[in-house]
């Protein structure tokens, strides 16, 4: 217990709790999200200059030595160079097998949450809109793909249509619309309501111009938040899949499919094929998600 | 005179927040007498709730009782154990609170809800303490009580709900009942209703009652003294008949005049100008003189001391004349 | 309350009836049915009177009555790979994965429970944040990557537990178990633990919310100024209003761990329905896929169905809406 402070000031500034919490929290988390953001933003920098900073090119099959084969980490090769993370079966380089492998798995997150936003967005957008019967068919599909496990649904869709990065995606986007579809018609379910859009209506603007100049740019941003966490979310299930062997094909393995190639040398104690990829894995993921927190946080979104 | 069954004095309780310590309480004397009902008035706001909770040592972080004295039945209340407090609440000094909609639990039966608080304090069986919970359903008026302590409290009336927690209040036969506001959230007709087995239960069973209210006419036609509270202070506390009948504080005299039940027919309501200042704005001096069409120099610079007149107190610089109400 | 399991009762229904339409739609309308249901080796003549037999020359509607006919006798075709009837060779998988999912979702219960109460009680205090910020982990890692870590652990570094397999079991009743038997617990720690972390995360963050917005509520205050001792106002108070919301979860949750145990079940070899699944999905052993679809299916619509009956059952509030309903 405190003791008694001195004489409040005559006229105090505000008196509410919940603001001195929630600036307490952002002074506490700062340093968190700032590292964070930091390693995310070099953790895509390296996806992105894989091809060129990457000691080997691991998709090369003619540059790999199958002597080197399962090398401890900073071994030296055949050919004179050292393995700073040593080799998988294939005599492949794991560190640039793992720098190719975040860019798949970067690759495939992005693109499938831009593909799951973009539907997401329109779907809800049109259930918001319309209402009535056009709604009611929109969300019961949503609440449909939203009660079954997702990671069921993409499992099954891909054993039927095959494995492949643009399968994979879409797999992932079929899964991940539905939350941007509810989300999305929650956001702009509240803006129609409010009154320069009933203005609009009543001023004669066509419905498609309400649509996209007015709900559209000023419901959206709820969603675009939420969605940075639902990358790390698809690069989860990614990497799930293709642990599960239905997901990435092994010519452009993910740092899922790195993973799995080395589970079964984890257990003679050759856990660097496995685990230098999961590591890189988890960083990815969680710094997208401390990031993505904080975004939601700042804005004060719910999460799906 | 007999000994006070209440005493307290000074009581200064404050909410910390990152800017300061603000006083909801600020240095609070009062008295209450065994057997008698006593009203503390206030518009919401001037801390009468949290001199409640004060007085039962209920007030959680942020806020803290800083100082001042809480005796009862002799025994320093500041200074008593979390386990002591505890058997004396609910046994000794038990309470009633504002919204009987959201004081019982919702996923309990009514029955559970009432026999914890006998077995909480006393070795019982839970059959006895059953039939004791039932007896004390009818002594408020609720019909087939052993049928009604099965219910859960959706399934009674905001009415019922509000004599099921006087009922409550009444199982280990406490010395005190503090009730805060209890028939606010009620109708008209129900609160008169309540009121009047209140006053009748308290003359049976020799239990005081200190009723927190912002209402006048309920303190008029209940209590035996009334205390009016006013910016986390007592203003003003005597019998009811001296203070509402010959008021000395003027925010007392504002506050008859603007309650509907205390004016006389075809006479319109006064409303006291302002609003009551807020905790963490309190002004130098007198907290009222803003508001006061009485107000001297000397109020800005020296907040009153209470004046004592025949039981009868009150602080202000200058006091309305006595007699009767203009 | 008859009403209202009437009432969830045809949902259930309707539910299961739209999944077999897109079972049906996704087999015989997107998919080639005679790849699908006809094993690739037989003859020409000998596939001319499957197709025949199966009905695949009928026109769509009646091809899909005779398809949900079939179903609701049990058949969903027979497996290529071990040519036994697919639901026969799920079914004989059933025991396995629910023992492993049962005591995920107990170990989730028993551990999230307290700590949820814990950092629900405290919220401020270094331990409750580290008990959050655990959760975060829990939530956030991938599934397949936990386990391997805690086969790492465990098996590989420590030598503790079996890395993989079911271990020795016992007949209860016909249904093989390996909950009695050492050996058998040894095996199920590690899948039952990677299985029930993400749960324990869900059931902390659940109890530690309610926990906390309990504590704040009037009722709470109510038993404090009744001398209700602190121990059965957390105990009777506050554990029996976050109890609804828990046994909710904790059900709705069970389809997705069913769900997920094909990921742990694939990293531990563990022999349940998930393993089957993969490995039908390896083999293009399509109607045990397909198999394994409706009956996942029709087991998440009976466990939901269960889950509502429960939830009413235990708040009493409920009721009374399904009633009037």
């Amino acid at each position: 217990m405190t003791s008694p402070k001195p004489a409040p000031p005559a006229v105090p500034p505000y008196a509410d709790t919940s603001v001195r919490e929630s600036v307490l929290r952002r002074i506490r988390n700062r340093p968190t999200t700032r590292g964070a953001a930091i390693l995310l933003g070099v953790l895509v920098l390296l996806a992105v200059l894989a091809p060129v900073i990457a000691p080997q090119n691991p998709h090369d099959l003619a540059s790999l030595s199958v002597m080197d084969n399962r090398l401890a980490p900073g071994s030296e090769g055949m050919n004179g160079m050292t393995y700073w993370l040593g080799t998988d079966a294939q005599g492949r380089d794991m560190l640039s097998a793992i720098l190719y492998g975040l860019r798949t798995s970067l690759l495939v997150g992005l693109s499938s949450t831009a593909g799951a936003l973009a539907i997401g967005i329109a779907a809800g957008l049109i259930a918001a809109q319309f209402g009535g019967a056009v709604d009611a068919a929109i969300m019961r599909v949503v609440d449909f793909m939203l009660g079954f496990p997702s990671i069921l649904i993409a499992l099954v869709l891909l054993a039927s249509i095959g494995r492949g990065v643009d399968k994979v995606i879409i797999a992932i986007i079929l899964v991940q619309w539905a939350q941007y579809a509810r989300l999305m018609r929650a956001a702009a379910l509240v803006e129609r309501r409010k009154e320069y859009i009933e203005a609009a209506i009543n001023f004669g603007l066509p419905t498609r111009h309400i649509m996209l100049a007015h709900l559209l740019p000023n419901s959206i941003g709820s969603v675009l938040v939420v969605s940075t966490i639902s990358i790390a979310g698809a690069i989860t299930l990614e990497a799930t899949l293709s642990f599960l062997g239905v997901g990435v094909p092994v010519t452009q393995p993910s740092l899922g499919l790195l993973i799995a190639n080395g589970f079964e040398f984890l257990l003679s104690g050759e856990y660097w094929i496995s685990v230098f990829p999961g590591i890189a894995l988890v960083l990815l993921i969680m710094s997208l998600n401390l990031v993505g927190d904080r975004l939601r946080r700042s804005f004060n979104v719910r999460g799906p | 005179m007999t000994s006070p069954l209440l005493e307290v004095s000074g009581l200064r309780t404050v909410f910390h927040d990152l800017r300061g310590s603000w006083p909801a309480v600020n240095g609070v004397d009062l008295v209450v007498q065994p057997g008698e009902i006593v009203g503390l008035v206030g518009e919401s706001g001037s801390g009468k709730s949290v001199t409640g909770f004060s007085l039962v040592q209920l007030i959680d972080p942020p806020g803290e009782i800083v100082s001042g004295d809480v005796k009862f039945k002799g025994e320093d209340l500041r200074q008593a154990s979390e386990e002591r407090m505890r058997r004396l609440r609910g046994d000794r000094i038990a309470m009633i609170f504002q919204d009987p909609l959201m004081t019982l639990n919702p996923v309990l039966s009514i029955g559970e809800q009432m026999c914890e608080a006998i077995l909480e304090h006393r070795v019982m069986s839970r059959k006895n303490a059953m039939r004791e919970a039932a007896q004390a359903l009818s002594r408020v008026g609720i019909s087939s009580p052993e049928a009604r302590l099965e219910q859960f409290p959706h399934e009674f009336s905001g009415g019922m709900r509000q004599r099921v927690a006087i009922a409550t209040a009444l199982l280990n036969s406490p010395d005190l009942i503090i009730a805060d506001e209890p028939t606010t959230a009620l109708d008209v007709t129900i609160q008169s209703q309540i009121l009047f087995e209140v006053q009748k239960l308290s003359r049976e069973t020799g239990t005081a009652v200190l009723w927190i209210t912002h209402d006048l006419a309920v303190v008029a036609e209940l209590a035996d003294r009334v205390a009016v509270m006013y910016a986390g202070r007592i203003i003003e506390t005597g019998t009811v008949d001296d203070v509402l009948d010959r008021p000395r504080h003027p925010y007392t005299l504002g506050l008859l005049g603007s309650s509907a039940s205390t004016v006389n027919p075809g006479e319109r309501l006064r409303q006291i100008s302002g609003a009551a200042p807020s905790i963490d704005a309190r002004p130098s001096g007198c907290p009222f003189r803003p508001r006061c069409e009485r107000a001297l120099p000397v109020c800005a610079e020296i907040d009153p001391a209470p004046e004592h007149d025949r039981g009868h107190s009150y602080c202000c610089h200058n006091p309305i004349p006595e007699g009767p109400v203009p | 309350m008859i009403a209202y399991v009437l009432q969830r009762l045809i949902q259930s229904i309707l539910v299961l009836l739209a999944v077999s339409i897109v079972v049906f739609l996704a087999v015989y309308g997107i998919g080639d049915p005679i790849e699908l249901l006809v094993p690739p080796q037989v003859s020409a003549a000998e596939r001319a009177a499957m197709i025949r037999r199966l009905g695949l020359d009928l026109p769509v509607v009646q091809q899909y009555l005779m398809f949900l006919g079939n179903a609701l006798k049990g058949d969903l075709g027979r497996s290529f790979v071990h040519g036994v009837p697919a639901v026969e060779l799920i079914l004989a998988r059933l025991p396995a994965t629910f023992e492993l999912v049962l005591l995920a979702m107990s170990v989730a219960a028993a551990v999230g429970v307290p700590l949820g109460l814990l950092a629900g009680l405290n919220p401020e205090s270094r331990s409750s944040r580290a008990i959050m910020a655990g959760t975060v982990l829990g939530f956030s890692l991938p599934s397949f990557w936990k386990g391997m870590m805690l086969v790492l652990l465990f098996s590989v570094a420590l030598g503790w537990l079996p890395t993989a397999g079911r271990g020795e079991t016992v007949s209860v009743l016909g249904i093989q178990t390996s909950l009695l038997t050492l050996d058998g617990l040894k095996h199920l720690i590690l899948p039952a633990l990677n299985l029930a972390i993400p749960n324990m995360a869900l059931m902390i963050r659940l109890v530690a919310a309610g926990t906390s917005e309990a504590m704040s509520q009037d009722y709470v205050k109510y038993a404090r100024a009744k001398g209700v001792r602190r121990k059965r106002i957390v105990g009777r108070h506050v554990l029996r209003n976050i109890l609804v919301p828990v046994v909710t979860v904790a059900g709705m949750e069970f389809g997705s761990l069913v769900a997920f145990s094909t990921i742990t079940e694939t990293v531990f070899a563990w022999p349940g329905m998930g393993k089957l699944l993969i490995d039908s999905i390896y083999q293009l052993d399509r109607p045990v896929v397909v198999a394994y679809v409706l009956l996942a299916t029709f087991l998440f619509v009976a466990v939901n169905f269960l889950v509502d009956i429960l939830y009413a059952a235990l708040d009493p509030r409920v009721k009374l809406i399904g009633e009037m309903a």
